[in-house]
């Protein structure tokens, strides 16, 4: 790219004078690449510092305002062998990262807290509440209580407010029994203390806290870091156009600064960032990533193009439209809409068990008060031991139970090459029974590749590649790639046709069949490749015909295959009929749907939704985007269309289909151990609340039980790090 | 048991220095970045030539 970039867009200004810019970059792993990125940009005049993020794959460059252009930051990233692309940080990013520091510092405190408390408890448990006077005993719980009141009112903070936000909506969750758990056991407590009684809960309340603080830390780093990734994918694969200023300069743009009305040039060869209308120009238009149809289409000035398709033969220039108004786009939105709206009624499981768990915990409370006062106990000690079973049934380890898990089966999907969009996303993965497969750039590669070239004579292979270095369209470069050509032929393109040229004395022709006059050679190889775009060489005496075909990823046959298995597997494609039967034979795949359009796919899953099936979809281009918004659970590679990615539940990275298969097999494992986990916790209360109803449990059998219950629990989520295919 | 007039208020000092030492962490940015802080702990840009 030669044009010059704006990217005023993605300039801070923290301080006066400074200038700052966020970078996603691509390729950091280790420690040399931070030594080598941050002095690297160091060294360039009127930088003031840089620092990576390893973590986040981020760095943040700061220099001195108008000492550089902001561009020659990129070149500089480039010439260090580190591709960069800025992104513009908003405000959700910030909120999180601050929710997440809230929580760190919550549980810092509350950790302080019950560490001290504890302190204090274990002397009274060796003995010192046994002391004949009470002295020593009421001083450690006022010491206890100097503590845990401002520790809990403070780590406290983020249940309190979302139980308080609950109650206000009037409707209960998983914080108002915690609440009142603690509070309760904090205030009981202290009337302990001034009673100068023997047992006071004070650690148990801090402990309690500490554990749920920890299981909230780890669920909100997973959104952080599911999130981070949404961003850096959006900031690496956009999406620059070259936007045509008054007065005829090109400069290249962000997407996100290129507005309504505004004219941008898309040259031969180019992905169409934008949607728009053609002011000017004539061209083919590969609509494969849209709509699944591999074959071109002619368009001129008037025509609508769609962000996501392939320029193929000519220059067009798009004048920008802002709402969508093209009948596919429309047609693809609104279908959208309604498939986002059904899937947001999905209940994670956590919720669901905790649907169960409150009522039954609060009846279990107050069933124990009334109990023991029919039992001609007082009202006190009826009220402590309703208070010991509250704070008993507190749901520790089911607070970490489920995000325990999360953390340690995202760690593995993401070292099998699958990135998670959301957290349910895991459960959902876990509870697909059937999958569906869209053909074009899911199943094949996103590139096409020359597939006949053991059929073709070496000389007219070498010959056509020299040919096809000339041309910009796809399918003369899949054939120049396979050739190992280097040097092109002066030859002369005709758009929409091919390139001509004298070569040696001979008249030599490469493109569309016709044109070529290819069509007896053209027959039996297009039997051959019911798949393929085929292409033509003509020279004096003989004509080549090259199948140009979208291949399948290299282990697809092994990871359907694999799939099959457990799955039912189906694929759903846009593409022509001959096409997809020909992958599905090779897969052996035998349901198949060709020529369908987005609601033709929806309706095939809402056909599988009612026979009760789970379906999860994998697809990449804008045709598939409703459909994987309308389906239980969906995946998209790395290269699809960015609406697409944007609905999909995950995405998988590089050229192989396996991650899919494995994220079936971790996302089982992981909603196994999640259902273990919670069993684990009922187990233990199953034992633990008879003890505390009949009133034999004291604040020592609570913090046993309690700790014990959530390191049980971790340590069963540790189990979803290793998950081994079956047969190797 | 006179001894517990100053091992009370040590122990809750130290525990409050640990504590005051996390926040400072904690808002100085050690937590932004953990796998970053791993390798740079043993990056040994910092010395002169002749001592790597």
């Amino acid at each position: 790219m030669t044009e010059a970039q704006d990217l005023s867009h993605f300039v801070r200004r923290p301080a006066e004078g400074v200038a700052a810019m966020d970078l996603v970059v691509d390729g950091v792993y280790c420690g040399a690449c931070i030594v080598t990125i941050e002095k690297g940009l160091v060294r360039q005049a009127g930088v003031r510092g840089a620092r990576v993020n390893l973590a986040s794959k981020r760095v943040t460059v700061e220099w001195n305002e108008g000492a550089l252009d902001p561009p020659v930051i990129l070149e500089r990233l480039e010439a260090l062998g580190y591709p960069a692309y800025p992104f513009a940080a908003d405000t959700v990013d910030s909120v999180e990262i601050e929710a997440e520091r809230r929580l760190l510092r919550c549980l810092g405190v509350a950790a302080f807290g019950a560490m001290n408390v504890m302190l204090l408890s274990i002397s009274l448990w060796a003995g010192a509440d046994r002391d004949p006077n009470s002295a020593t005993r009421d001083l450690f719980h006022w010491l206890s209580a100097l503590v845990a009141l401002p520790t809990a009112a403070y780590a406290g903070l983020p249940f309190f407010e979302s139980a308080a936000k609950a109650l206000r909506a009037r409707s209960v969750n998983m914080d108002v029994p915690i609440t009142l758990g603690v509070v309760l056991a904090l205030a009981m407590s202290m009337l302990q203390t001034l009673a100068h009684e023997r047992v006071a809960y004070f650690d148990s309340a801090l402990m309690l806290m500490m554990f749920l603080l920890a299981g909230r830390y780890l669920d909100q780093r997973m959104r952080r870091r599911t999130r981070d990734f949404a961003v850096n994918l959006s900031a690496i694969r956009a999406d620059r156009a070259i936007k045509l200023f008054e007065g005829g300069e090109a400069r290249e743009t962000p997407i996100g600064a290129i507005r309504p009305g505004d004219i941008v040039l898309v040259r031969p060869g180019e992905r169409i960032a934008v949607d728009g209308t053609i002011e000017d120009g004539r061209s083919e238009i590969d609509q494969s990533l849209v709509t699944g149809e591999t074959a071109p289409i002619a368009v001129s000035p008037g025509a609508e193009v769609y962000a996501g398709t392939l320029n193929l033969t000519g220059a067009l220039r798009v004048r920008v439209r802002s709402a969508a108004s093209g009948t596919l786009l429309d047609e693809v939105n609104g279908l959208l809409e309604r498939a986002v709206e059904q899937r947001s009624s999905y209940v994670r499981l956590a919720d669901r068990a905790a649907r169960l768990y409150v009522p039954v915990v609060h009846v279990t409370a107050l069933a124990t008060f009334v109990g023991w006062l029919a039992f001609g106990a007082g009202w006190q000690q009826a009220l402590l031991v309703a208070i010991t079973v509250l704070i008993i049934t507190c749901p520790c380890a089911l607070g970490l139970a489920v995000p325990a898990v999360q953390t340690v089966a995202a760690g593995a999907l993401f070292r099998h090459g699958l990135i998670l969009n959301s957290g349910e996303a895991l459960e959902r993965l876990a509870e697909a029974d059937t999958v569906v497969f869209d053909k074009t750039g899911t199943l094949t590669r996103p590139r096409p590749v020359l597939a006949n070239a053991a059929d073709i004579d070496p000389a007219d292979l070498a010959l056509a590649g020299a040919l096809a270095l000339v041309s910009r369209h796809p399918l003369a470069r899949a054939i120049a790639e396979a050739s190992g050509a280097k040097e092109p032929i002066a030859a002369e393109e005709s758009s929409g046709e091919g390139v001509e040229a004298l070569w040696k004395g001979e008249s030599v022709r490469l493109g569309s069949v016709a044109w070529c006059g290819a069509e007896a050679e053209a027959a039996p190889v297009a039997a051959a490749w019911p798949d393929a775009s085929l292409i033509a060489l003509r020279r004096a005496e003989r004509a080549a015909v090259f199948t140009v075909r979208q291949e399948l990823r290299p282990d697809a046959g092994a990871a359907v295959a694999d799939i099959a298995r457990s799955h039912p597997v189906e694929i759903l494609s846009g593409d022509r009929e001959p096409a997809v039967a020909f992958v599905a034979r090779e897969l052996g795949v035998a349901r198949f749907e060709a020529g369908m359009k987005p609601a033709d796919k929806i309706s095939r899953l809402k056909a599988l939704a009612e026979a009760g099936r789970r379906p999860l979809m994998v697809g990449d281009g804008l045709n598939d985007a409703p459909a994987l918004a309308a389906a239980h659970v969906s995946i998209s590679p790395i290269s699809a269309a960015y609406i697409a990615q944007a609905q999909a539940d995950a995405v998988f990275l590089g050229e192989r289909l396996m991650p899919v298969a494995d994220a079936l097999r971790i996302s089982a494992k992981a909603r196994r151990l999640m259902v273990e986990n919670l069993w684990l916790s009922a187990a233990y209360n199953m034992v633990a609340v008879p003890l505390a109803v009949l009133g034999f449990v004291t604040p020592l059998i609570a913090a046993l039980a309690m700790s014990g219950s959530s390191i049980l629990v971790t340590l069963n989520a540790l189990r979803a790090r290793d998950v081994r295919r079956k047969g190797r | 048991m006179n001894v517990l007039v100053y091992l009370v208020p040590i122990a809750l000092a130290l525990g409050a220095l640990g504590l005051a030492a996390f926040l400072w962490a904690l808002k100085s940015g050690q937590f932004d970045d953990l796998d970053g802080a791993a390798w740079r702990a043993i990056s040994d840009d910092d010395l002169p030539e002749n001592k790597r």
